[in-house]
């Protein structure tokens, strides 16, 4: 019992045609930036720094739905948000709308720091990160070659998906004609971005903290806020665990996915993996997501009841893993 | 010091989904709530408001923030729930989302009374994101739980009770015989509890109830705090933080938007039911006593079976529940 311990991930919900070298980029990727997180964590930096560096490094990266490399709304612009949370005295801080900002995660934390206030959003985030000097760049920065063609993908899938919808209403199942395909947040899997990334960590003291940041859903309404930012939802840090969540955000939202790990822990006396089943299994309904958890002991988690989830994790005894699917 | 309701509570509270909105849309309506007309302003002098409703039956939920035209925020939070495949929708494209359903929209200074000019002044003058707890008034969280009130002759008069305060804070009102506007004297007299208020967010109105199948929901709708920077959302639209209703119960809360948040108040009481099978106010009483830091958080919440509690740890918080049994009762500072 007892060490450090980092679980990060890149999103739930991976198309199981995604090529071979994609996926082989995503696991570079991933063990990059545990890499970082574990080195930091060996110099003793508290769980709440680690956790915002690897963060940033993945929100730097184009291949992940964050920062550079954000899904694009309807309107083919970029809308990020970001949360943080730091278990001691559960602090924590958010941001949504941020169309500028380099680093989302980043400016949560100043959020979280430097505002009497825990979240932020559009145009009133924008200002305090140009008021707190934060990097900015122009919002083609996050847009990448790739997502232009997704987005171009997710609004032909949306018709489609719509049209077909209507006719099975009010007739018997004929569930031969649909070979039901694989879908995420309404979108075929092959379209859909996998989302978000985030980061748990629970440092040598025994401290937890949690960051989550994404450019959201594909073709979102602009406006549109995910479970990502929202404390409990997407991220939750207190003294016992840290937690991160990711998928279809609007199951993570009504399931208070993250603070549910964390309070069956507390209420109903689980341990961190069981916390997590528990939570995947029962608090999901139809939902589709992943989680990422690590626990004051030292200990790491991860569930998810959808195909795939980029992940990786490490502890201090050794132990590192980076996976997508089963 | 918390405040229960005691015993007598036994039956749920019978509303259609109509009535419960309206209730909440009639709160919004009234310049005396911070909310809607009266809500209060942001560090640049304009209104900037939230909203969240969520179906305990369906654990279906919506919600708005920076809404600055829309004069029923909590109706457009219903339409994002039901018309959206989102939960949630923000600023630009929030009102971009109202004008394309059809909302009652007006003009920006619809919202902006004279009070709430003075307010900001005050604040900006104190150099607080809040207001000072100058006007006791001022210093205490509004919460109204139920809907038999407007469904009863005594409903409009409970909400013209807390119309008809004047900034003195002197009140006029039929129902004085079961309204202490004076507040208690703490045992001990520690002046300081009151300025712990001031960071109360001010008069926040939600709404929890049950209908006699068992149905829960919850809603609340706020302006937000005095002073508050632009961009900055609190606790009100956030699910399991300000607002949260499963098949268990219904919980709406008040008070340090960023507290609340925090300690993810409105779903850890459903959470105490669900995990640890506490009742519905021993849940409450323990979010309200052991997990919202003291002076920031208020709630009310109704349970399946009919109970209703309402507590706080603040001050004093505006409140009112009725019963299908006839019980009702409305009250400011603790009741005991």
């Amino acid at each position: 019992m007892g060490g450090w311990a980092i679980a990060v991930h890149g999103g739930a919900g991976v198309d199981p045609n995604l090529p071979v070298e994609r996926q082989e980029a995503a696991k570079q990727l991933l063990t990059r930036c545990l890499n970082i997180g574990i080195s930091a964590l060996r110099s003793s930096l508290p769980a709440i720094d680690v956790v915002e560096l690897v963060v940033r490094e993945l929100e730097a990266d184009p291949y992940f739905n964050s920062g550079r490399g954000s899904a694009l709304t309807t309107k083919g612009t970029v809308e990020m948000e970001a949360s943080i949370m730091d278990g001691p005295g559960r602090r924590c801080g958010a941001v949504s709308g941020v169309t500028t900002v380099k680093s989302p995660v980043s400016l949560a934390r100043l959020v979280m720091e430097k505002s009497p206030h825990s979240y932020l959003a559009f145009s009133g985030a924008e200002e305090f990160a140009r008021q707190q000097g934060v990097e900015t760049v122009d919002n083609e920065y996050f847009i990448t070659e790739d997502n232009v063609g997704m987005l171009k993908l997710a609004k032909e899938a949306n018709t489609i998906l719509f049209d077909y919808r209507i006719p099975t209403h009010g007739l018997d199942t004929c569930s031969a004609a649909v070979d039901s395909p694989l879908v995420m947040n309404g979108l075929p899997i092959s379209v859909y971005a996998p989302e978000t990334v985030g980061c748990t960590v629970v440092d040598g003291k025994g401290r937890c903290a949690a960051a989550t940041s994404t450019g959201g859903l594909m073709n979102k309404m602009t406006g549109r806020i995910g479970d990502s930012p929202l404390i409990g939802a997407g991220t939750y840090a207190c003294e016992l665990c840290g937690v991160s969540c990711t998928g279809e955000g609007e199951a993570i939202i009504r399931g208070t996915l993250a603070r549910d790990v964390a309070a069956v822990m507390e209420y109903k006396g689980f341990g961190l993996q069981q916390a997590v089943d528990y939570v995947v299994k029962e608090r999901l309904d139809q939902g589709k997501a992943g989680l990422i958890a690590v626990s004051k002991d030292g200990e790491v988690a991860f569930g998810y009841n959808c195909v795939g989830m980029f992940r990786g994790c490490a502890t201090e005894d050794g132990f590192m893993e980076v996976g997508i699917w089963e | 010091m918390s405040n229960t309701e005691k015993s007598s509570v036994i039956f749920g509270i019978y509303f259609g989904k109509v009535g419960f909105l309206t209730l909440v849309r009639e709160l919004e309506n009234h310049p005396h709530f911070n909310a809607g007309k009266g809500s209060v302003l942001t560090s640049d002098g304009t209104v900037e408001m939230e909203a969240c409703i969520m179906d305990g039956r369906t654990k279906k939920c919506g919600a708005v923030s920076g809404l600055t035209t829309v004069v029923n925020a909590i109706s457009l939070a219903r339409l994002v729930m039901e018309k959206t495949p989102h939960i949630y929708l923000a600023f630009d494209g929030a009102e971009a989302f109202a004008r394309e359903q059809g909302v009652e929209t007006t003009d920006k200074s619809h919202f902006v009374t004279s009070e709430n000019i003075e307010r900001l002044k005050q604040a900006k003058e104190a150099n607080r994101v809040q207001v000072s707890s100058a006007s006791i008034v001022r210093c205490c969280d509004l919460h109204l739980a139920t809907v038999k009130l407007i469904t009863l002759p005594g409903s409009k008069s409970s909400s013209l009770i807390l119309l008809s305060r004047d900034r003195s804070g002197s009140v006029s009102s039929h129902y004085q015989r079961e309204i202490d506007y004076t507040q208690p004297i703490p045992k001990e007299p520690t002046k300081e509890t009151t300025v712990a208020d001031g960071d109360s967010q001010i008069g926040t109105v939600g709404c929890v109830a049950v209908d006699n199948q068992g149905n829960l929901a919850s809603a609340t709708s706020t302006g937000g705090l005095v002073n508050k920077m632009v961009g900055r959302i609190g606790d009100t639209p956030i699910i399991g933080a300000g607002t949260y209703a499963n098949s268990l119960c219904a919980v709406s809360a008040t008070g340090k938007g960023e507290s609340i948040m925090r300690a993810t108040v409105a779903r850890d009481v459903a959470a105490l039911m669900e995990y640890k099978g506490l009742s519905l106010e021993e849940a409450a009483a323990y979010v309200v006593g052991e997990c919202a830091s003291k002076g920031t958080a208020g709630l009310v919440a109704v349970s399946a079976k009919g109970e209703v509690t309402m507590q706080f740890n603040t001050t004093g918080m505006f409140r009112a529940c009725a019963t299908e049994d006839g019980y009702s009762e409305i009250a400011i500072w603790p009741s005991v």
